[in-house]
C-alpha cells in the first residue's frame, strides 16, 4: 500500500464512532490537567498513560494522541488568562496573550492560540507522515557547533525583540544566564553555585522561574498598588471571537511559526522553546503593527503557539523514525509504544506500517477534537477575567503554589518560588523586562554545552566552529541581524528605529 | 470556573490514592527515564499479581537520584510501604556529587533488572573492530571522542574502564556528555563523534537496522542473539553492568525487611513481570539478601577507584 492509502485507512478506523469519543476523551483530559500550572505535557501524559492500557491498541492509541495534544493545549490558556505559563513552551505566549486577555481581547487570543496550534498541528502532522525521512537527515547534521550557532542566533534576534531599552534588556538576560550557571555542570559532573544545597543541584528550574516571574511578581505588583489599580479587568471588549482583522493579522504568524517550529523540533537538541522564542522574535520583525507588541499584539500569540505545536509534532520525527526520544514526552511516548509492542527505531515504518499511520491518523483526529472542544470554551475561559481582582489574584497564587508543589514537590522549591516572585516584583517596579531572564536560563546552557562540545571534539580547535557550511550561515545571519541596525543608526536613519524601539514596552 | 473547578478535582482524584497506597515508590528521576519505567513497570505488575492492593509512584527528579535519595532518607525513615528505585548511575552520582546521604542511609533490598553496556561506531567510520579503536586510542587518546550519558554516569565509567584495561591514562579520555540517551545516539549517528558508549537497548534498533556497527559488549560471557565479542575476549578486562534495584526506608526492623523482600521476590519471578522485562528489553538480573548486599559493596568501591581514577573524584 502506499503512503497516503495507508494514511486513509487510518483516519477510517480513527473515525470510527468508538474510537472519536476516546480521542475527545484523551484530549479533555489532557486539557484539563495540562492548564495546571507547572504540570507540563511530559507529567500529563505520564499521569495518564496508564488510563490508556485499559483499551485495545487502536483505541490506546488515539486517547494517548488526544492527551498529547491536549496537554500542549492547556498550558496556553492559564498563559493567557492568568499569565501563568503551564511549561516552558508557552512562556512566550503569556508576553501578548495575557496583555491582550487584560485589554478585554482574551478571546481572541485564545481564539487564534487553538486555531494556530490546530493549523501547525495538522501542517507539521502531514509533514511528519510525508516528510518525515528527509527532515532527520537534516537533523542529524546538526552537530554540536551547529546548534551553538543556532543558539548565537537566537540570542541575537531574541534579545534585540525585548524590552525599550539595551541595558535593561541585557541587565535581564544576564540575571538569567547567571541563574543559568547554577546546578551540576553537565560535561563534568561537578557542582557550581550550588553553595550545599541539595536542591540546587539539578539547577533552577525553568517552569518555576517561569511561574515565579509572571505569574507572582505580577499579583504582588498589582497588590502593592492597592487601591489606586483599576477595579476590574476589562474581560471582554468587542467580540469574543476574532475579527477579519484578527484572522488577517494571524494566518500568516500561524504559517511562519509552523515554519519555524517543525524542524527545531525534529532536531534531537532543538526543543519547543527555542522555536517560540523565534517566531516571536519573527513575528515582532515583519510586523505592520510593532507599537502593538508588548500590549497585546495578536501577531505574538498566533506565532509562537503554532510554533509550539508544531514542535510537538516535529518531536515525532527522530522518535518514529530513528526511535530517538528527544523530549522527556517523547520518552513516555516510547514507553507507551512499548505497550503495545511498537518498538520505535527506523525498521518501525517498514515493519509496523498500520500502527505508525494509526498513530499519525489518531494525531489529526486529536487535533481536530481539540478544536472542537476549545472553541466553544472560549466564552466560558473568558468569563474567568470577570472574577473581582483580589479572587482573581488570590486564585493564581493558589494555582502557581499547586502546581509548583506538584511538579517539584520539596520547600525549597516553594521558597525559591517566592523569592523569585520578589525579585520579578522589584524588576517590574524598576522597569526591568522579565522574559530575557527565562531567555537566559533557557537558552544559557543549551549554548554554553554545545559550545563546550563542540570545541572538547576539535580538543579545542576555535576554527571548528567556522569551518561547517551551516553553522557558518547561522553565524552569518546572526551578525548581520546585530551589525545592521547599528550601520543603519550610524547613517542617520537610527531616529525611525529609536522611536519604534521606545513605543515598544 | 466550572473547569476550573473540574480541573482542581481531576487533580484531587490523582493525588487521592496517596492515602491508601499500600506501597509508594519513589523514582528519583522526572518521568520518562529508566527508573521512572521501573518504577512504573513495579507499579502495575505489583498491583496485577494482587501483591499490593495500591501502588503510588512519586517522581523526585534530579542530580542524579541524590536528591531523591536525600528526601527518602529523611521523609520515610520507619515508614514499611516506601520503596525507592535506583541504580548504578546513582553509585556514581553520590561520589561526584559528594552526597551526604549514600546508599548505606537506605535498606537495598534486591537488585531488579540491567543492562550491558555497548560500544558502536556509525557504519561509515573506518574503524572495524574494538581492536582498530583501542589502537586508536594508544595513539591518541584525544583523538577518540567518547559519546554517551551524563558526566559520571555509566558510559563515562565504561569509558574510563576501558582505556584503563588498554594502558591508556584515564583522565586523557575525551568523553563527551550528552543529556539523554537520545541526544547521544543523534550525534554518533551524525558521525559527530568517533564512538558511543551506552546500554544495550539504547542502539539496539540502529545496530538491527544496519546504521550503527557493534564492537563490543560489557557482559562476562557472550549473549544470545547479539552479534559481538566482550570486552574481555578481546583483550580488556573490563565487565560492566548498568543495574537498577530497589531499596526501603531506612530504620524498619528486620521483619519489615523481610515482608518487604517476600514481596519483592514474588513480584521478580511473576509472568507478568517476566512479560514485561521481554517487551522492555531488560535483563532479569534478580539479587538479593547477603549476595546482593556483597555485590553492591564491591560495585561501591570500584566505581570510586576508576572516579577517582578519571579525575572526577579528588
Amino acid at each position: 500500500m502506499s503512503t497516503f492509502e495507508f494514511l486513509l485507512q487510518g483516519l477510517a478506523s480513527a473515525a470510527e464512532p468508538m474510537n472519536l469519543l476516546y480521542a475527545l476523551i484523551g484530549v479533555t483530559l489532557g486539557t484539563m490537567v495540562g492548564v495546571l500550572p507547572g504540570i507540563g505535557p511530559a507529567t500529563t501524559v505520564a499521569l495518564l498513560l496508564p488510563v490508556t492500557y485499559q483499551l485495545d491498541a487502536t483505541g490506546s492509541l488515539i486517547m494517548f494522541a488526544g492527551i498529547y495534544y491536549g496537554g500542549m493545549y492547556g498550558g496556553s490558556t492559564t498563559s493567557i488568562l492568568l499569565n501563568t505559563p503551564g511549561e516552558s513552551a508557552s512562556i512566550v505566549t503569556a508576553l501578548e496573550g495575557n496583555k491582550m486577555a487584560r485589554a478585554g481581547r482574551g478571546g481572541p487570543a485564545l481564539a487564534t492560540a487553538a486555531i494556530g496550534s490546530f493549523v501547525a498541528g495538522l501542517i507539521a502532522t502531514l509533514a511528519l507522515a510525508f516528510i518525515a525521512p528527509y527532515i532527520v537527515k537534516l537533523a542529524l547534521v546538526f552537530g554540536p557547533r551547529e546548534y551553538f550557532a543556532l543558539m548565537v542566533l537566537a540570542f541575537v534576534t531574541v534579545s534585540s525583540a525585548f524590552g525599550n531599552s539595551t541595558l535593561r534588556g541585557l541587565t535581564s538576560l544576564f540575571i538569567g544566564l547567571a541563574l543559568s550557571l547554577v546546578g551540576i555542570d553537565q560535561l563534568t559532573g561537578q557542582n557550581r553555585l550550588s553553595f550545599g544545597v541539595p536542591d540546587l543541584l539539578d539547577g533552577i528550574e525553568v517552569t518555576t522561574m517561569a511561574v515565579a516571574m509572571f505569574a507572582i511578581g505580577e499579583t504582588l505588583f498589582i497588590a502593592a498598588q492597592g487601591a489606586q489599580a483599576p477595579d476590574k479587568v476589562e474581560a471582554i471588549k468587542g467580540s469574543v471571537w476574532m475579527t477579519a482583522k484578527d484572522w488577517a493579522r494571524s494566518w500568516k504568524a500561524w504559517l511562519r511559526g509552523t515554519v519555524i517550529g517543525f524542524p527545531i523540533g525534529a532536531m534531537p537538541a532543538g526543543g519547543a522553546e527555542i522555536g517560540t522564542f523565534l517566531s516571536y522574535a519573527t513575528e515582532k520583525k515583519l510586523s505592520k503593527h510593532p507599537e502593538e507588541f508588548g500590549n497585546g499584539a495578536i501577531e505574538g500569540v498566533a506565532g509562537p503557539e503554532a510554533a509550539n505545536n508544531a514542535s510537538a509534532a516535529g518531536t515525532l520525527v527522530p522518535l518514529l523514525t530513528l526511535g530517538l526520544p528527544t523530549s522527556a514526552t517523547a520518552a513516555i511516548m516510547l514507553a507507551g509504544f512499548q505497550q503495545y509492542g511498537l518498538q520505535p527505531g527506523p525498521l518501525l515504518f517498514a515493519t509496523n506500517p498500520q500502527l505508525v499511520w494509526g498513530l499519525i491518523a489518531s494525531l489529526l483526529i486529536a487535533n481536530l477534537m481539540l478544536l472542537v472542544l476549545n472553541l466553544p470554551l472560549v466564552g466560558l475561559w473568558v468569563k474567568l477575567l470577570t472574577i473581582p481582582k483580589p479572587w482573581l489574584y488570590a486564585g493564581i497564587l493558589v494555582f502557581a503554589t499547586l502546581g509548583t508543589i506538584g511538579a517539584n514537590p520539596s520547600v525549597f522549591e516553594l521558597g525559591m518560588l517566592l523569592v523569585f516572585g520578589l525579585i520579578a516584583y522589584v524588576m517590574r517596579v524598576f522597569d526591568y523586562p522579565i522574559a530575557p531572564v527565562i531567555v537566559g536560563l533557557i537558552l544559557g546552557p543549551l549554548a554554553e554545552q554545545q559550545l563546550r562540545r563542540a570545541l572538547s571534539i576539535s580538543q579545542g580547535d576555535f576554527t571548528v566552529l567556522f569551518t561547517s557550511p551551516i553553522a557558518a550561515v547561522l553565524l552569518f545571519i546572526a551578525a548581520v541581524a546585530l551589525i545592521l541596525p547599528l550601520v543603519l543608526r550610524m547613517r542617520g536613519r537610527g531616529d525611525v528605529l529609536t522611536q519604534m524601539a521606545a513605543s515598544e514596552d | 470556573m466550572k473547569h476550573f473547578l473540574l480541573a482542581s478535582f481531576l487533580a484531587g482524584a490523582i493525588a487521592l490514592p496517596a492515602a491508601a497506597a499500600d506501597y509508594s515508590i519513589m523514582a528519583p528521576a522526572a518521568p520518562g527515564g529508566g527508573w521512572d519505567q521501573t518504577a512504573r513497570t513495579m507499579q502495575n505488575v505489583l498491583q496485577q499479581e494482587k501483591i499490593s492492593n495500591r501502588v503510588q509512584v512519586m517522581n523526585v527528579p534530579g542530580a542524579g537520584g541524590t536528591i531523591g535519595i536525600a528526601q527518602f532518607a529523611s521523609q520515610q525513615k520507619g515508614n514499611p510501604n516506601a520503596l525507592l528505585v535506583g541504580g548504578y548511575v546513582m553509585v556514581g552520582a553520590i561520589l561526584t556529587n559528594k552526597s551526604p546521604v549514600t546508599l548505606k542511609d537506605v535498606t537495598p533490598i534486591a537488585r531488579l533488572t540491567g543492562e550491558y553496556e555497548v560500544i558502536v561506531v556509525p557504519s561509515s567510520s573506518d574503524i572495524k573492530s574494538i581492536g582498530d579503536l583501542v589502537a586508536k586510542l594508544k595513539a591518541d587518546p584525544g583523538s577518540v571522542s567518547w559519546g554517551g550519558g551524563s558526566a559520571g554516569g555509566t558510559d563515562h565509567i565504561g569509558a574510563g574502564l576501558i582505556a584503563k584495561a588498554a594502558g591508556v591514562d584515564p583522565t586523557k579520555i575525551n568523553y563527551i556528555a550528552f543529556s539523554g540517551g537520545g541526544e547521544a545516539l543523534a550525534a554518533i549517528l551524525g558521525s559527530q563523534v568517533t564512538a558511543g558508549i551506552s546500554s544495550y537497548g539504547e542502539f539496539e534498533s540502529q545496530i538491527k537496522a544496519g546504521s550503527l556497527r557493534l564492537l563490543a559488549i560489557s557482559s562476562a560471557e557472550k549473549i544470545d542473539g547479539i552479534d559481538a565479542p566482550t570486552l574481555k575476549e578481546s583483550g580488556l578486562d573490563v565487565v560492566l553492568q548498568n543495574w537498577r534495584m530497589v531499596a526501603a526506608a531506612p530504620g524498619i526492623t528486620e521483619e519489615q525487611k523481610k515482608a518487604i523482600a517476600t514481596d519483592i521476590e514474588k513480584l521478580a519471578k511473576s509472568g507478568k513481570w517476566q512479560e514485561n522485562l521481554k517487551t522492555k528489553g531488560w535483563m532479569d538480573t534478580y539479587l538479593s539478601g547477603a549476595a546482593f548486599d556483597e555485590q553492591l559493596a564491591k560495585d561501591i568501591a570500584s566505581t570510586e577507584t576508576i572516579l577517582k581514577e578519571i579525575g572526577l573524584v579528588k
